[in-house]
């Protein structure tokens, strides 16, 4: 029997091709790896079962037949449960839409099922993809694999935690201020927030619109470029999404990385870094150089400020999309006897307690009076934030950096401090502001064997910088994973 | 103090959020130590500085293509959805969702 993290996109498809396995006995592998394992992990929300079927057997039937196979044919995936799925529940984690089914499938779905993918089921996160803990679930935290005592990070936990547990090959997640690459270097997997704009949002529940984007966990950089590859590319149905050209991401990822030109910004190794995690990267950085990437110190001056302004921001932007939760459309209606007194019941009943300070933040900065000292304020620093990456990648690639201060902290550990936990989102959410594409990859364990992950950050739409890295690292430095 | 107790019990009135006794003290707290904590912002000198709303328009990147979105053509497409949209509704009286009287009469 394969060895359960043993599969990847091009693994599936050889064995597959070979008659070594057939699609629907992939399915049924995988599903009985999460039926063993999801009790523990709390990994997966709700089950595809007969969707993933269905799909199987198209992609059985293709091979019978000699077809050409799509792209990620008979490719195991879990997805985010704050992306519609056409008649599967999509709760966001949240009490609010508990029995909320979709009718229709987002783009980035939609394209995965024209991809050949089988859809196992919807995966655990903070509620409306608010925290980096996964604690936020109105349905219980999703556990580390590699340590059950611990958070798999967050937002997007269970999309983290079911690629490291082998319980998907591949999984979409959300990044609004890090909830991809931080849960990806808490579960020592790859992680990949596209550039703003570069896939579609229709269909993804909003939390903060000029920061949301789809993006996607896998085992290694090759597999994130195969999914990017997919889903990559202009919606009609999505205002923001980019009319720009989807390059080859297979073919970019095999170029070689020597002669990038990596810069080191100073403050992303300050005080606040643990000191492994520090080591861990520092040594990764170091084996970039010796595949022939070429070093040099960066200064990002506004890096310090990048906190404050995500976190008024993101919660402004969160008070108006989350106003739509009203009891009267969908989702859950406590009754009142007046309509203003069934809304705030409703949002009182339906919203937990991060979601609530969360609204509460974004609205105070939004109303009158503090409007331009909160709101538009912040929307000047983040100016200057992204002008730090536009000067930088004068000069450089790409920006390599640790992809969260520590490896992953005990569950409980954070949860009576919300500054503490925001303060946590110090080396993510830069990149998330300036819209640039950014990636989590594995550079190691510390002593107690929890991984440790190496951010790096390209200009807007060259993804296939971070690949080219990406897939350059993990050849010449296959780490245990 | 950065936020009062009365505004916090405003905040959730324009927010239409129902809070118990406890959970406004709660947050008062809370939000205080965020709203002192992003004072550091006025640290910065941002007069000359533009708000920047959204990154579609940022040419953060020598070289890279533009990113602005086309306006697509008016296209008038079948959208027949009713139906299944007012199945999610918590009191759908099709094709109405029904709600609390807010006229009296």
């Amino acid at each position: 029997m394969t060895p359960p993290t043993a599969w990847t996109v091009a693994g599936v498809r050889l064995a597959l091709q070979a008659k070594q396995i057939s699609a629907r006995e992939l399915v049924a592998e995988f599903f009985s790896r999460i039926k063993s394992r999801n009790p523990e992990l709390n990994a997966y929300l709700t089950l595809s079962t007969e969707r993933a079927y269905a799909q199987a057997e198209r992609i059985d039937l293709a091979i019978e037949k000699s077809e050409a196979l799509p792209p990620l044919a008979g490719v195991p995936l879990a997805i985010k449960d704050v992306i519609s799925t056409r008649g599967l529940r999509t709760t966001c984690a949240s009490k609010m839409l508990k029995n909320y089914v979709p009718p229709y499938d987002a783009t980035a779905v939609e394209r995965l099922d024209q991809a050949g993918a089988l859809f196992l089921g919807k995966t655990n996160c903070d509620e409306f993809a608010m925290g980096g803990s996964n604690e936020n679930s109105a349905f219980g935290p999703a556990r580390n694999p590699l340590a059950l005592d611990r958070v798999p990070g967050g937002s997007s936990g269970g999309s983290a935690a079911s690629v490291a547990a082998g319980l998907a090959v591949a999984a979409l997640g959300t990044d609004t201020g890090g909830s991809i690459r931080q849960p990806a270097s808490f579960c020592g997997v790859t992680g990949l927030m596209p550039t703003y704009g570069r896939v579609s949002r229709y269909g993804l529940v909003a939390f903060a619109s000029s920061l949301d984007k789809i993006g996607v966990f896998a085992a290694n950089t090759a597999d994130a470029a195969a999914l990017l590859a997919v889903i990559a590319g202009h919606d009609g149905h999505d205002s923001t999404s980019a009319a720009v050209p989807v390059p080859d991401y297979g073919a970019e990822a095999e170029k070689p990385a020597a002669g990038l030109r990596i810069g080191v910004p100073e403050n992303y190794f300050g005080p606040g870094l643990d000191p492994e995690v520090k080591e861990k990267v520092d040594a990764g950085i170091a084996s970039l150089e010796r595949l022939g990437c070429r070093k040099m110190a960066l200064q990002m001056p506004h890096t310090d400020y990048a906190i404050a302004t995500y976190y008024i921001l993101a919660t402004a932007e969160a008070s108006s999309n989350l106003a739509r939760y009203d009891g009267v459309r969908y989702g859950l209606r406590v009754p009142g006897s007046t309509l203003i007194e069934m809304y705030r019941n409703t949002r009182e009943g339906g919203f937990g307690p991060e979601v609530k300070r969360r609204i509460m933040l974004g609205t105070y900065v939004l109303s009158a009076g503090y409007y331009d000292a909160y709101y538009v304020r912040a929307q000047r620093v983040r100016s200057l934030i992204t002008q730090d990456f536009t000067d930088a990648f004068q000069k450089v690639d790409a920006i390599v950096t640790p992809t969260a201060p520590t490896p992953a902290f005990r569950l409980g550990e954070k949860t009576s401090d919300p500054l503490e936990m925001y303060l946590a989102d110090i080396y993510t959410v830069t990149g998330s502001l300036a819209g640039v594409p950014g990636i989590s990859i594995p550079c190691g364990k510390n002593k107690a064997g929890l991984p440790v992950g190496m951010q790096i950050f390209a200009p807007h739409f060259r993804e296939a910088t971070l690949f080219r890295i990406g897939r350059a690292y993990q050849a010449a430095f296959d780490l245990e994973r | 103090m950065k936020i009062s107790r009365e505004d916090v019990v405003k905040v959730a009135e324009l927010a239409h959020l129902g809070l118990s006794a406890a959970e406004i003290d709660t947050y008062r707290e809370q939000l205080d130590r965020i709203l002192t904590y992003v004072e550091k912002l006025k640290k910065l000198d941002v007069s000359k500085v533009e708000p920047m709303a959204h990154v579609l328009h940022v040419a953060a990147t020598p070289g890279a293509e533009e990113s602005h979105p086309e306006l697509r053509e008016d296209t008038l497409l079948v959208c027949d959805v009713a139906e299944r949209v007012l199945a999610q509704a918590p009191d759908a009286q099709p094709p109405f969702f029904r709600v609390p009287r807010v006229i009296d009469r």
